[in-house]
């Protein structure tokens, strides 16, 4: 398939005189996963509320599963499915209420709402609790129903602000393989997220907003391959060791802080034997040794000049 | 499927809500009951109004009885707000006005209930009124239009508060607002400044009206103003309940 689910271009977002969204152009095939990577306050909500029809743009054009926004909100609803940053669950009523709700404000599940809602509650393994309230439910379980009353109709585009932040390490997997489940159903995804790693998990293609600006998009690999490539990275114990390193290794970029050095290398057995050796000749040893190779939280330092942490 | 029927199931869940949550049915059923023994047994002998006190009371007390109801509807109101569930409802085809008319006509049925309760009470007291039928359909109307008016204002007012809290905090001064009309004393039995508030306030031609047809005697031009300030005030909450519903996100 080759049919844009999402094309957005020029978009613009102010709040008064603070600029939001700068002009953001991005599209997403249908049947992809698209994440939107940036730290807090990049303008990641705002661009999934636009999107969505809860915000109107400032400018620019935006058109989601065929219609556009401005002028067929209405269908672009009837198309979409959304799960915010927080669980918007309904917790005086049941995990099976909350699905229930969904399936009779949904007409295309009209008259058959019990039997969704059991498949629902069956897929997202939520049964055993279907009948507890909400407000009884763990912080992956919550985000799991959210999920499964954002899936009540069958939506072919799905949006997903923050789906795993606050979550541990297990819920998080979980969500990432009922994300990948839709996917193989044809549904098309759109994830906001701050974590480098997820994008890299989950996105066929990722773009970085900084600042209201796209500063780069392409596939994972893409983007990788922007920034510098495998380094190794030795730890000394003293400034003095760590100065006489820097001598041997006139290559490589130190690290005061942390008394480190980053040489560039290939990762194999053979450049980092010959690397060792070169260390023993001068009688240098590092207290560690570790092989990096680059992952998103490197690109995103090359790209913006900071990293994801520190613009929290 | 037509509007109707999506307000209908918003209806549903909010009175799902209702009954699950007791405090709400508390504040807004009992404690209008328990203000009127103590005003009642407490302070009524101390009052003297010129007629039994509780049929100079029963009015009033029907008034503060809808406006304890909204404290309820308001923190609702908010807590959907703020948690994201107005916009998880937003973002689907649902019918833009459904879930704040669900809310009102949930916080309607409450007060109705509140109201049925406290007049029940009100006779085992000796309530002893001397109106008609008609009267009494009179009184139904004028509180019905009341509760309307009242509830779309404090949808709105739910919608544009912070945080549940605060939502809680904005409906306070309607709780407060019956003390300063003619609902517990006579206005002309107040001090000056006060008294002035408390005859130009909403609420006292409101009281007013219901009591004039308790009493079988209806006053035409309390009931005109009346009816004028309920139309004013379910249009004003109406409108800024729309339009904080469409521009918060």
């Amino acid at each position: 398939m080759t049919t844009s689910a999402i094309s957005v271009s020029g978009l613009r977002k102010a709040y008064q005189d603070k600029v939001v969204l700068d002009g953001v152009d991005f599209e997403v095939r249908a049947g992809t996963v698209f994440s939107l990577l940036g730290p807090n306050g990049a303008g990641k909500t705002t661009t999934v509320n636009v999107l969505t029809t809860l915000l109107r743009a400032d400018g620019g054009t935006v058109r989601v599963a065929g219609h556009d926004i401005a002028t067929d909100a209405k269908a672009v609803r009837a198309a979409i499915g959304v799960t915010g940053q927080f669980a918007a669950v309904d917790e005086l009523l049941t995990g099976r209420e909350n699905l229930q709700l969904m399936a009779d404000l949904n007409r295309k599940v009209a008259g058959n709402g019990e039997r969704v809602v059991a498949q629902l509650l069956e897929r997202f393994e939520l049964t055993a609790s279907a009948d507890k309230p909400a407000s009884t439910y763990s912080g992956g379980m919550r985000r799991k129903l959210d999920l499964a009353m954002t899936l009540v109709g069958d939506p072919q585009i799905i949006f997903l602000d923050e789906p795993t932040t606050g979550l541990d390490p297990r819920s998080r997997r979980t969500m990432w393989s009922i994300v990948r489940d839709l996917v193989a159903d044809g549904v098309t995804v759109f994830l906001t997220t701050q974590y480098l790693e997820e994008a890299d998990q989950l996105a066929d293609r990722v773009a970085v907003l900084d600042r209201g600006r796209l500063v780069a998009q392409g596939t994972p690999d893409e983007l990788k391959r922007l920034i510098p490539g495998t380094h190794v990275r030795l730890r000394f114990t003293t400034a003095a060791e760590l100065d006489a390193a820097a001598v041997v290794f006139p290559e490589a970029t130190r690290d005061d802080e942390a008394l480190a050095l980053r040489v560039p290398a290939d990762g194999g057995t053979k450049s980092l034997r010959a690397l060792l050796d070169r260390l023993d000749e001068h009688s240098l040893s590092a207290e560690e040794c570790s092989v990096h190779t680059p992952d998103l939280d490197d690109v995103f330092l090359a790209l913006t000049g900071h990293t994801t942490e520190a613009a929290k | 499927m037509s509007a109707n029927s999506h307000a209908l199931v918003m209806l549903r869940r909010n009175v799902k809500h209702l009954t699950r949550n007791p405090t709400s049915v508390f504040n807004a059923v009992l404690m209008p009951i328990i203000i009127m023994l103590m005003f009642v047994y407490m302070f009524g002998d101390a009052f003297s109004v010129g007629v039994d006190y509780i049929d100079y009371a029963t009015p009033g007390l029907i008034l503060l009885a809808v406006c304890y109801g909204l404290g309820g509807t308001a923190t609702a109101v908010n807590s959907d707000m703020t948690k994201g569930i107005i916009n998880r409802f937003k973002v689907m085809d649902v019918s833009r006005g459904a879930v704040l008319t669900g809310h009102v006509i949930a916080s309607v049925l409450t007060n109705v209930i509140a109201i049925a309760a406290l007049v029940g009470v009100a006779f085992l007291l000796g309530f002893s009124p001397s109106a008609s039928l008609t009267d009494w359909l009179g009184v139904a109307g004028v509180a019905v239009l009341l509760a309307f008016a009242a509830g779309w204002f404090t949808v709105a007012l739910g919608l544009s508060a912070k945080s549940p809290e605060t939502a809680g905090m904005a409906a306070v001064p309607l709780v407060m607002l019956p003390f300063f009309s003619s609902a517990i004393v006579p206005a002309e039995k107040m001090g000056p400044g006060l008294r002035q508030f408390a005859e130009y306030q909403p609420f006292t031609p409101i009281i007013e009206t219901m009591r004039g047809l308790l009493r079988g005697a209806p006053d035409t031009t309390d009931a005109a103003v009346a009816v004028a300030w309920c139309v004013v005030i379910a249009l004003v909450g109406y409108l800024w309940a729309r339009s904080t519903f469409t521009k918060r996100a």
